[in-house]
């Protein structure tokens, strides 16, 4: 599937995967928290590679954010947050306080939202909620696969602004994976580009813009006409 | 003399045919989910096995139940004449039903969920528990209803090989030619089969809704 793929994500950094549909994105994501296992080569989390670790801990110390949302249909709102937390056997206190939080984080008042389903949210709330989610027990990576795909554009663009913020205050690892050049050049530190499995390069946002890959050149014209690339930024 | 008035005259055989019916239906449907739900349960990820499983229990569901009452007489342990006869092929019967909607109920739970609850960092247990389980239960549930019903009236041809219950009415009514013979076994039949799709149903929903 992949070619020599070599990636480095560094503390606190946001590193955008970009790629067309079929180019391997949500693969790479799968691998790291061993949804999947590499047939061959190594994934190094936190220095050790992934095949030490136990899944079920690893997976526990990397939220996790889908397209999908994934919330839990059977649940209210506070108890899809508070699932890590659980799952990790927090008192009942501390889960209580930490759901209090993350759902301020995301903007969503505890009062209104707690004992909503999944059902009663609209798009962007459940969205919200799938953040809240992976960030309930403050993992230090998180890995987010076009969470913001489904949403309308208005919705997306709030979404986005909060989310940028909160990543440069919260100094988590991100990898996030999208199609949307824009997002990338709004949300990413660094963007790495993939084609059908192949890194063609790893860039700034400013980099981005002004590499001559052809592959680039193909995502930077979607952005729209030539002139507009650089207040784009 | 109407049917009513044939029922309260003999209204302790009535009761005590009733009572067993009961008794042959809870047994059957005990046996057929002990084997049933975790059965499904372990088939879900066995796609082949499964088709093997559900192709085998649908063969089943067709052979006509006096016919498969007959089947069972002769065979050694579980044959021979009598209720515990009947209880096995009953339980047979409502195999079907369970087996396919507990499949059904959970391979049919949205995938984007099952693969945030492990990347979530749920053990395959926990995932099984808390996430597939509950969300497939109303369907289950409505296999087990089906299951139910089915051997509600599937038991008073148990009767035949002198398994008890209801159809004991129905075939003797038969022989003498007596519609109210026949009625006192027929009716608390269809009432029990009625009571006991209302029942499920209305759990159905309330889980549903939960």
């Amino acid at each position: 599937m992949f070619s020599g793929l070599n990636l480095s994500v560094a503390h606190g950094e946001t590193l955008v995967l970009l790629g067309r549909s079929g180019s391997g994105k949500t693969t790479i994501l799968k691998l790291i928290n061993r949804l999947l296992e590499p047939s061959q080569g190594t994934i190094l989390i936190a220095g050790r590679p992934g095949s030490d670790w136990d899944p079920i801990q690893l997976r526990r110390g990397i939220g996790y954010v889908i397209q999908d949302v994934g919330l839990f249909p059977h649940w209210t709102v506070e108890r899809n947050v508070a699932v890590v937390p659980r799952l990790e056997n927090w008192t009942e206190d501390r889960v209580q306080q930490r759901v209090g939080e993350m759902m301020d984080l995301v903007g969503l008042p505890h009062g209104e939202f707690a004992k909503r389903r999944p059902a009663e949210l609209s798009g962007g709330q459940k969205q919200r909620v799938g953040v809240a989610r992976a960030l309930a027990a403050d993992p230090p990576i998180l890995l987010m696969d076009e969470p913001f795909g489904a949403l309308d554009p208005v919705t997306r663009a709030d979404l986005q602004r909060e989310f940028r913020a909160l990543a440069s205050r919260l100094q988590k690892t991100i990898v996030f994976v999208t199609h949307d050049v824009r997002e990338a050049l709004f949300l990413g530190t660094r963007i790495a580009l993939l084609e059908q499995g192949r890194l063609v390069g790893i860039y700034t946002p400013a980099a981005f813009l002004k590499a001559s890959e052809p592959e680039v050149r193909a995502f930077a014209v979607s952005l729209g006409s030539g002139s507009g690339e650089d207040e784009a930024m | 003399m109407n049917w009513y008035e044939f029922m309260l005259r003999n209204r302790s055989e009535v009761m005590e045919r009733t009572i067993e019916h009961i008794g042959l239906v809870g047994a059957a449907m005990a046996i057929a989910l002990v084997i049933g739900l975790p059965l499904g349960i372990a088939l879900v990820q066995r796609r082949t096995t499964r088709r093997w499983v559900l192709g085998a229990a649908n063969i089943v569901q067709t052979i006509p139940s006096l016919a498969l009452f007959g089947f069972l007489i002769p065979v050694p342990w579980i044959g021979g004449v009598g209720a515990s006869t009947a209880i096995v092929a009953l339980a047979l019967y409502a195999l079907l039903p369970i087996l396919h909607n507990t499949c059904t109920g959970i391979a049919e739970v949205n995938p984007a969920v099952v693969e945030s609850a492990r990347g979530m960092g749920m053990t395959p247990r926990q995932v099984l528990w808390q996430v597939q389980l509950p969300l497939a239960a109303p369907v289950m549930l409505s296999g087990i209803r089906v299951a139910t019903v089915i051997s509600i009236g599937v038991t008073t041809i148990a009767a035949a090989i002198g398994a008890g219950g209801l159809g004991v009415f129905i075939f003797r009514g038969v022989a003498m030619v007596n519609n109210q013979v026949i009625l006192a076994g027929a009716i608390p039949a269809a009432l029990l089969a009625l009571v006991a799709d209302l029942g499920l149903g209305l759990l159905q929903r309330s889980i549903k809704n939960r």
